[in-house]
């Protein structure tokens, strides 16, 4: 009878295109986590002892705190011990080049679009390509070492450059920040590394794309980006996974440090699977991502298309200690089926005449529940601090929600806060009215689409804005590829 | 010399729900013609519209809606306004984060694909845009905000008639265009839908009142009550109508 919603439903339940799994020999750890799974991640990297004793410090802290149960979210609690914490693609010798990557490998990441032969990559976009637990090889370094820039796999950094990851690893996020922040702390296996040297404008996009192959074992990625003074970096990270009907976790950190004049724009395009239309599998993504603007006058920008995950659980903040420095947030966050998303900002304004913007766009459809939470605080020395908040929902047929959760602390009278909200509601009758006009139901949705998410995609860089549209319209629209 | 039928409709029967709205209506419509369709409020004027341009809610029966010779009741609603078919809602939608430039270009350029035509740039559909601007006395404003988004009562009526415009349809019909207007709003209104008429195409003009039908003269003029048309005549009906009810026309 109401066939416009049942086809806008057929819409939005495109199937996943990057299920498929990866057969591959992996070099693997027992499941379960102990002092002794902590102790074996490290001797497995080869790591020096502060990295155990950091590793150490966080799983004691873990073992005494309790999973965050404030979020909006409605899921069956993980099993720790059900997790394998290591796995990762057997290497038959040490590599020396991205040519002695497993054609296997090369082959999966072909298939999601990401080349690592560097003459079909996009040419201003290096790539640090991690499968399962480790790195399997960085893209365009010898390019990024000319300009001083350093990219490389955090394992690698750890053995490279110790002293830069003493002082700056969990500087932002510290060991026991939450529950899943020390979990990752005690047990990261991989993740990227980048150092941007002073007055260095990084010539290239830098990139990350992580992938889960293994269905039991989860993903703890670890990412640390400095920018030094006057520099400037733009980095993009994308993730997907296979189709399994069991959950897989994924607990990541990212900290970003930008310095005196400095800035980071951290831009993340997530297509974790999601779960099937029946709820069933899916990733649980628990992410604690934070940037520090140290400097005066820095800047850290996140943006962030969320479009995966049967659970997004995910809070970009911005700790703006410098004067004059700005976060911004962008968000695009779409849930569908039974997929359930919260997630949001943190912007703590501590130096005077800081400022922050956000913007958040929700978009839900089939039964799924998308929830914005956010907060923003403005300390007693902040004076002059201002911030803009804009948090649109946008509900696709009637049986999906949407929910806005704005805190605001204020402790300086100087201070400027402004916060717009709005929900509206494509149903049959805006439907009707677009196929009236002789639009068609895909380009109707798409249409709608891209101009609720115009003032997010247009911060993407170029390339990714161009991937987001279209990964957006697989998600709703069915046009493919 | 016999003009064509544009429209015809033959003992049409619609449901919504399962509940029958339509009970057999008849109406035949050639080009050049307009007609108004009167009636008292839930006697089906807006089902017929609904039914009409295909609205899914609304299931077809029984009769047959031909038009220009083709027989239309199995054809989305998208096919039939790439026909030329066109609504002019009585209470149109707001669009967020669409603006009506956008919005009216798409419409523009898939009815031209849909018959063959190349599709026209940005620039050069600002020109067709401009002038369609002019017929409906709307500024150029209008379109970069988003569709009906904010807009005025008269504002939302007045896009409509630009769409119509724009589209060119050839069979157009306006549900209660004129509810909501002050009468100011209601002349440039009707001017420019005049404008926009020609002897090719037609008009159903759905009404409660008179006043409208002051502007745009109509050839015919129908009562519909309980579903089916039950007098027909010409313009003068309307007056007969204004003084006496419906009323007068139960026995």
């Amino acid at each position: 009878m109401n066939t416009n919603t049942s086809n806008l439903e057929k819409l939005v339940n495109q199937p996943y295109k990057y299920g498929f799994a990866t057969e591959i020999e992996t070099d693997t750890i027992k499941i379960g986590l102990s002092e002794e799974t902590v102790r074996l991640i490290s001797s497995k990297k080869n790591e020096p002892s502060f990295m155990l004793d950091f590793r150490l410090k966080a799983f004691k802290k873990w073992q005494k705190m309790k999973e965050p149960e404030w979020a909006y979210l409605n899921y069956v609690p993980t099993n720790y011990q059900n997790i394998r914490y290591y796995s990762a693609p057997k290497k038959k010798k040490k590599l020396d080049s991205l040519d002695e990557v497993d054609p296997e490998l090369i082959e999966a990441f072909e298939k999601l679009g990401i080349s690592l032969n560097e003459q079909k990559r996009i040419s201003n976009v290096a790539v640090d390509a991690v499968f399962d637990s480790v790195s399997i090889g960085t893209t365009f370094k010898d390019e990024l070492a000319k300009a001083g820039v350093i990219f490389c796999s955090i394992s690698e950094a750890i053995q490279l450059y110790p002293n830069l990851i003493k002082t700056y690893l969990g500087r932002v996020v510290p060991v026991g920040d939450n529950f899943f922040a020390a979990l990752n702390s005690a047990v990261f296996t991989d993740g990227s590394f980048c150092y941007i040297p002073k007055n260095v404008k990084c010539p290239l996009e830098l990139s990350t794309y992580f992938r889960i192959n293994d269905e039991e074992s989860g993903q703890f990625e670890r990412t640390l980006i400095i920018a030094e003074e006057n520099s400037y970096v733009s980095y993009l990270e994308g993730c997907t996974a296979p189709k399994y009907d069991s959950n897989q976790l994924h607990a990541a950190i990212v900290e970003l440090i930008s310095l005196e004049s400095a800035e980071i724009k951290y831009s993340t395009v997530q297509n974790w699977y999601a779960g099937n239309e029946d709820g069933k599998g899916g990733i649980y993504n628990f992410v604690t991502k934070r940037g520090l603007c140290a400097g005066k006058d820095s800047k850290i920008s996140w943006t962030q298309v969320e479009t995966g995950s049967a659970i997004t659980w995910k809070y970009p903040s911005c700790i703006l200690t410098g004067e004059n420095s700005t976060g911004e947030f962008y968000s695009v966050a779409l849930t569908n089926n039974y997929q359930q998303a919260d997630t949001g900002t943190k912007m703590l304004h501590i130096g005077k005449n800081t400022r922050s913007r956000i913007v958040s766009k929700g978009i839900s459809a089939g039964s799924s529940r998308n929830s914005y939470r956010g907060l923003v605080k403005i300390g007693p020395n902040a004076f002059g601090a201002r911030n803009y908040s804009q948090c649109d929902s946008l509900l696709l047929g009637n049986n999906s929600s949407a929910n806005t959760f704005p805190y605001i602390q204020v402790q300086n009278s100087t201070a400027k806060i402004e916060h717009e909200a709005s929900t509206s509601k494509i149903g049959e009758e805006q439907i009707f009215y677009f196929l009236q006009r002789g639009i068609d139901l895909e380009s109707a949705v798409s249409l709608i689409i891209s101009g609720f998410c115009r003032e997010v995609f247009s911060e993407l860089p170029m390339e990714f804005a161009l991937e987001a549209d279209r990964l957006l319209n697989l998600k709703l629209e069915g046009t493919v590829g | 010399m016999k003009k064509s039928c544009l429209l015809e409709i033959k003992n049409l029967k619609a449901t919504i729900n399962g509940v029958e709205i339509l009970k057999g209506v008849d109406l035949n419509i050639k080009r050049g013609e307009i007609h108004a369709i009167m009636g008292p409020n839930g006697s089906g004027k807006s089902t017929l519209s609904k039914v009409l341009t295909g609205h899914p809610a609304y299931t077809i029966s029984e009769g047959e809606i031909k038009f220009d010779g083709e027989n239309i009741n199995g054809l989305s609603p998208e096919e039939r306004a790439h026909l030329g078919i066109f609504l002019a809602f009585q209470y149109p939608v707001e669009i967020p984060g669409v603006s009506n430039e956008e919005f009216l270009r798409l419409a523009y350029n898939l009815k031209r694909k849909s018959n063959n035509l190349e599709e026209v740039d940005p620039i050069t559909f600002f020109t067709v845009l401009q002038e369609k601007l002019n017929v409906v006395g709307m500024n150029s404003s209008f379109l970069n905000r988003n569709v009906n988004e904010g807009f005025s009562g008269g504002e939302k009526k007045r896009n409509e008639i630009l769409q119509m415009a724009v589209l060119d349809s050839t069979l157009s019909i306006l549900d209660e265009t004129d509810s909501g207007l002050d009468i100011d709003a209601l002349r440039t209104l009707s001017e420019g839908i005049n404008k926009i008429m020609n002897p090719s195409k037609s008009i159903i003009l759905i009404t409660h009142y008179q006043r409208l039908l002051d502007y745009i003269k109509p050839d015919y003029i129908h009562i519909i009550q309980d579903g089916k048309i039950i007098k027909t005549g010409d313009a003068t009906l309307a007056g007969i109508l204004e003084e006496r009810g419906y009323e007068w026309l139960k026995d």
